[in-house]
């Protein structure tokens, strides 16, 4: 069947088998290897990306995409961390925080963990002021074996205060 | 057969020059030591990591592997008919095509022999049966259904105990000689005799029988392979994350029967190792034999459960220990274990110690007299095991004697702490030589112990504790020492399989002053790229920026045995501290003809070479470095270049060490347990780049409190593994964490024989902390309940039913 899938801007459509997993159409047709894959079973959150429902007014949210068909996301908007930084090579402030944080060792973890952390600072009222248990209940469906997640925390929480310092800074899939 | 060095995105001279300029920060470097941002974070945070998964060649065909439904079962029959029929099916291997290669079986790391694929007999549930290579990897799935194999279920042996029992199946009857479950003969360390005085002496014996349970590394990446077997050349290149390239290298030689110079292994970035990537798995063997077969790249990676299922587990330790002392001080210490090592005895250690490091159970203590004794057995379990973020079974080593002290300051009455302080290596007896034989360098045990109960308000939290026990509610405070010896290891008493633990490097300073320095050690996350450049930066004066660390590829770099047991920092940066200071010594021979005058007349400072007495008159390493390459007339003995090798031999291991302390909360009710808050001072020595050290020891305390609270693998009666998905074996997420973090402390004391004075710290954390949350639980066990041990994980059923006195081993 043919699938057409929005990834960061541009459309991918491929001849793909019916059962072809989002996460396979990410990696082996649109070619974007940035998004990995990490257990069979939904909990490891290593292939998490952001969808946008362009019929809703809710920003981009994670789904593992491990989980989900190729065809199911047909019509929506994908962001993988390839479409994170701007067109000019400019990053987003998440992967911004995750470097000055070090809120990262090996990195297979870190996309989906970056991606989980835009959508907890996008989707929450007054980011800057996230408690400790609000951004580790955020970050629970995310598996990381090397950072013990404190500083995965601390990334957060200064690429909230860097948006609310720069403004301009905050994108989302839909800008 | 067309082959690619490298997949798109990964091309080490990319992210070097990358590096920093997109952030501003390159001012932010230091020149040395310090804290620094990660110069390998460029690519990682963009998507442009390059890991096993991520490598496509011209041709790639798909691996995937047939499993066994039993733990112990004769193979009466393999019928790959329909499979092969399979129009995407390229090939099929089962053992006798392996058998006419010569690669049906495989040597371990141990000196025992595994079976690449099934054969005769299968021998542990989930074990390699066969090997389908199809055109993608979906058909590759599809196909193996469509093999049948008929198998004659036998008995099957999952507890160690019962695998010695006189009637019990042998499972290794392949083995000619092998007539009972017994993996090697018993190993010893110690003095019998005169630890027997001791404990005929003593005031106070403790005895407990102690099960570090099995469990599993679990990288977020799993193992896999690209095998690329040119036909027309011979030239095998092998795409595959394992943290040991060049030992894997000379192993492929030895099985394969392959010329090793035509064998080149490239370990791009690889995601997470924690021990599991050590081991040579058949799963590599296949894809290899797969591709000689096909004649095609042959890509194998495996899934979760394969990796939880079938790779290196780790500890499954059966401790039965006492613990005595007198006139209030620890004296002595017996063990007696019990390892499972499954099926195949594949663990990791330096051959000449059998049981690992584990005979450094003597711990933190001065003690009289010890005695440990190790048996192995086979059981029909995965093989292993791999040192899950440890130095070779130290963690085991220190989770028994830091649970027994615990217990023995129980039967005496006193604080877990004060016991400790009591018994404590004391700073002015280093280097100290425990009775069963290691040397320890350096320490100062006492001042890491005061700093830790000072960080957390000890007393203040004793004092909590039964303010909450008066209101029904239960909290423990659990603390735990370590000694860890990591960095093996000198070449006279070290090695696996012959090859002696030492690590190459090779250093290049290029005409422009910039430099690249090639390691033998293998990062899986580390920051080598980071802090090996710092060494060299601290020993040249040139900036990290400025120099790009190679690693990772056969064909690129030194000889040397790799990145687990600590030994990157105490080995391979041994030897990247040794191969500067040789560039620096022949950077003063160019400077000395630069500024005419001799050698011994200049002086170092940080970045260049003056004049003692004129420090006006001086050469820095650039220009030295622009001399070494464009000066005309040499002396004799001088050659030009500014480069240099080095092997290096560490004397000895090196010794860090930490204090730890736990506070957690059961609840009565479920029995679930909250890990309150988390102290950890730790004393690895010098501290290359505090960033790097501090995100390392959040991550190993981390694992320790899965391992205590939630990690392990079991088994049912007929064998089946019960944990083999994220489902079943569970990891710490961030909410089982601290809330608010980690507390972290530091002591320094150098190592006094490192090159540097660094220690080493990428276990210790994983050490120190399974028996500082163990403790804690049964601390808060015993306040409320009178109970005195249970076996980790303390998972909520397994705490509740320590709580009813109903504690049992987790098998």
């Amino acid at each position: 069947m043919i699938v057409n899938i929005s990834i960061n801007g541009q459309v991918h459509s491929h001849d793909v088998e019916p059962r072809l997993l989002l996460v396979h159409f990410i990696r082996e047709f649109a070619e974007l290897h940035g998004t990995h894959w990490g257990c069979d079973t939904s909990n490891c959150g290593i292939c998490i990306v952001l969808m946008d429902d362009p019929g809703s007014d809710q920003p981009p949210y994670p789904v593992k995409s491990c989980t989900m068909l190729a065809a199911m996301a047909e019509g929506y908007e994908i962001t993988t961390v390839e479409g994170m930084a701007a067109p000019d090579g400019t990053l987003d402030p998440i992967q911004m925080g995750f470097h000055e944080m070090h809120a990262l060792q090996c990195g297979f973890c870190t996309p989906g963990m970056m991606s989980t952390g835009r959508w907890l600072i996008e989707k929450h009222p007054n980011p800057t002021q996230m408690t400790d248990h609000e951004i580790r209940d955020g970050i629970s469906g995310n598996l990381c074996r090397c950072t013990g997640y404190d500083n995965i925390v601390k990334a957060i929480r200064w690429a909230a205060a860097y948006i609310e310092e720069h403004p301009e800074s905050a994108r989302t899939a839909r800008t | 057969m067309a082959t690619t060095e490298t997949s798109p995105g990964r091309h080490p001279e990319w992210y070097a020059h990358a590096t920093g300029d997109k952030f501003g920060k390159i001012a932010d470097a230091p020149v040395g030591f310090g804290h620094m941002k990660r110069k390998e974070d460029a690519r990682f945070i963009r998507g442009l990591g390059d890991y096993m998964d991520d490598v496509r060649l011209p041709g790639m065909v798909h691996g995937a592997i047939l499993r066994s439904p039993y733990a112990h079962a004769r193979i009466k029959s393999i019928d790959t008919t329909a499979c092969v029929a399979h129009p995407k099916v390229a090939a099929v291997v089962i053992a006798k095509d392996l058998e006419a290669l010569g690669l049906a079986w495989m040597p371990t790391i141990s000196y025992d022999t595994q079976a690449v694929l099934a054969g005769d007999k299968v021998r542990f549930h989930l074990q390699e049966v066969a090997f389908v290579i199809a055109l993608d990897a979906y058909s590759a799935q599809d196909a193996l259904q469509l093999i049948e194999v008929e198998y004659e279920v036998l008995p099957a042996i999952v507890n160690c105990r019962k695998a010695l029992d006189p009637d019990a199946p042998l499972i290794r009857d392949d083995k000619v000689g092998q007539v009972d479950n017994l993996a090697s003969p018993t190993w010893e360390a110690g003095d019998k005799a005169v630890c027997d005085r001791v404990f005929a002496e003593a005031d106070v014996v403790a005895k407990q029988t102690i099960l570090d349970p099995r469990s599993h590394p679990c990288p977020m990446e799993t193992c896999g392979m690209v095998a690329d077997m040119n036909p027309n050349t011979g030239q095998l290149n092998i795409y595959n994350g394992n943290q040991a390239p060049h030992a894997h290298r000379t192993v492929y030689a030895q099985v394969a029967g392959l010329p090793e110079q035509n064998i080149r292994i490239l370990c791009n970035d690889i995601g997470g190792g924690f021990g599991n990537k050590v081991p040579v798995y058949p799963g590599y063997v296949c894809a290899i034999a797969g591709s000689i077969v096909a004649g095609a790249p042959v890509k194998w990676i495996e899934d979760r459960s394969e990796n939880l299922a079938s790779t290196g587990f780790a500890r499954d330790y059966l401790m039965y220990s006492e613990m005595c002392s007198k006139n209030g001080k620890i004296t002595g210490l017996r063990v007696d274990a019990l390892a499972d090592h499954g099926a195949f005895d594949s663990t990791a250690q330096a051959t000449k110690f059998p049981a690992g490091f584990f005979h450094i159970v003597t711990g933190s203590y001065d003690l009289e007299g010890a005695h440990c004794q190790v048996k192995a057995v086979y059981t029909n379990k995965a093989p292993g095991g791999v040192a899950y973020r440890c130095s070779f079974r130290i963690t085991e080593a220190v989770y028994l004697v830091e649970r027994m002290v615990d217990q023995l300051a129980m039967e005496m009455k006193v604080d877990p702490i004060e016991l400790r302080m009591r018994s404590f290596i004391r700073a002015d007896q280093f280097p100290y030589e425990t009775v069963t034989g290691w040397v320890y360098d350096s320490g100062d045990y006492h001042k890491a112990m005061k700093l830790a109960m000072e960080i957390a308000g000890y007393d203040e939290l004793r004092a909590e504790q039964q303010e909450k026990l008066a209101k029904g509610e239960m909290m423990g405070i659990g603390v735990a020492f370590f000694t860890e010896g990591v960095g093996a290891g000198p070449r006279r008493h070290m090695d696996i399989l012959g090859l002696a633990m030492n690590d190459g490097a090779e250093l290049r300073v290029h005409p422009s002053g910039k430099a690249v320095v090639s390691i033998s050690a293998q990062t899986q996350g580390q920051g080598h790229e980071t802090t090996f450049a710092q060494i060299v930066a601290e020993e040249l004066g040139i900036s990290p920026n400025e120099i790009m660390v190679r690693h990772g590829d056969t064909d690129k770099t030194p000889y040397g045995l790799g990145t687990y047991g600590s030994r990157s920092t105490p080995v391979s940066g041994g030897a990247v501290a040794v191969v500067a200071r040789k560039v620096r010594d022949k950077a003063r021979q160019f400077a000395a003809l630069m500024l005419e005058t001799r050698a011994e007349d200049l002086a170092w400072e940080k970045g260049r070479w003056f004049m003692r007495g004129d420090p006006e008159r001086g050469a820095t390493i650039e220009s030295i470095a622009e001399f070494a390459y464009s000066a005309t007339n040499l002396p004799e003995g001088l050659e030009g270049g500014l480069d240099a090798n080095a092997v290096y031999d560490p004397p000895n291991l090196t010794y860090p060490f930490g204090a730890y302390i736990a506070v957690v909360d059961v609840d009565p009710g479920t029995g679930h347990v909250h890990t309150r808050r988390f102290i950890a001072v730790d004393d690895c020595g010098v501290r290359i780049n505090p960033m790097v050290v501090e995100g390392q020891i959040h991550g190993g305390l981390v694992e320790g409190i899965g391992q205590a609270l939630m990690e392990v693998i079991s088994f049912d009666d007929q064998g089946n593994a019960l944990n083999a998905s994220f489902m079943d074996y569970l990891l710490p997420t961030a909410l089982e964490c601290p809330e608010h973090g980690f507390e972290l402390g530091e002591t320094v004391t150098p190592c006094p024989h490192h090159p540097i004075g660094a220690k080493g710290v990428g276990e210790s954390p994983c050490v120190g902390s399974p028996p500082a949350i163990a403790n804690a639980v049964v601390d808060a066990l015993y306040h409320a309940k009178g109970i005195k041990h249970m076996d980790m994980p303390c998972f909520p059923a397994r705490v509740w039913a320590a709580m009813n006195g109903n504690a049992q081993p987790p098998q």
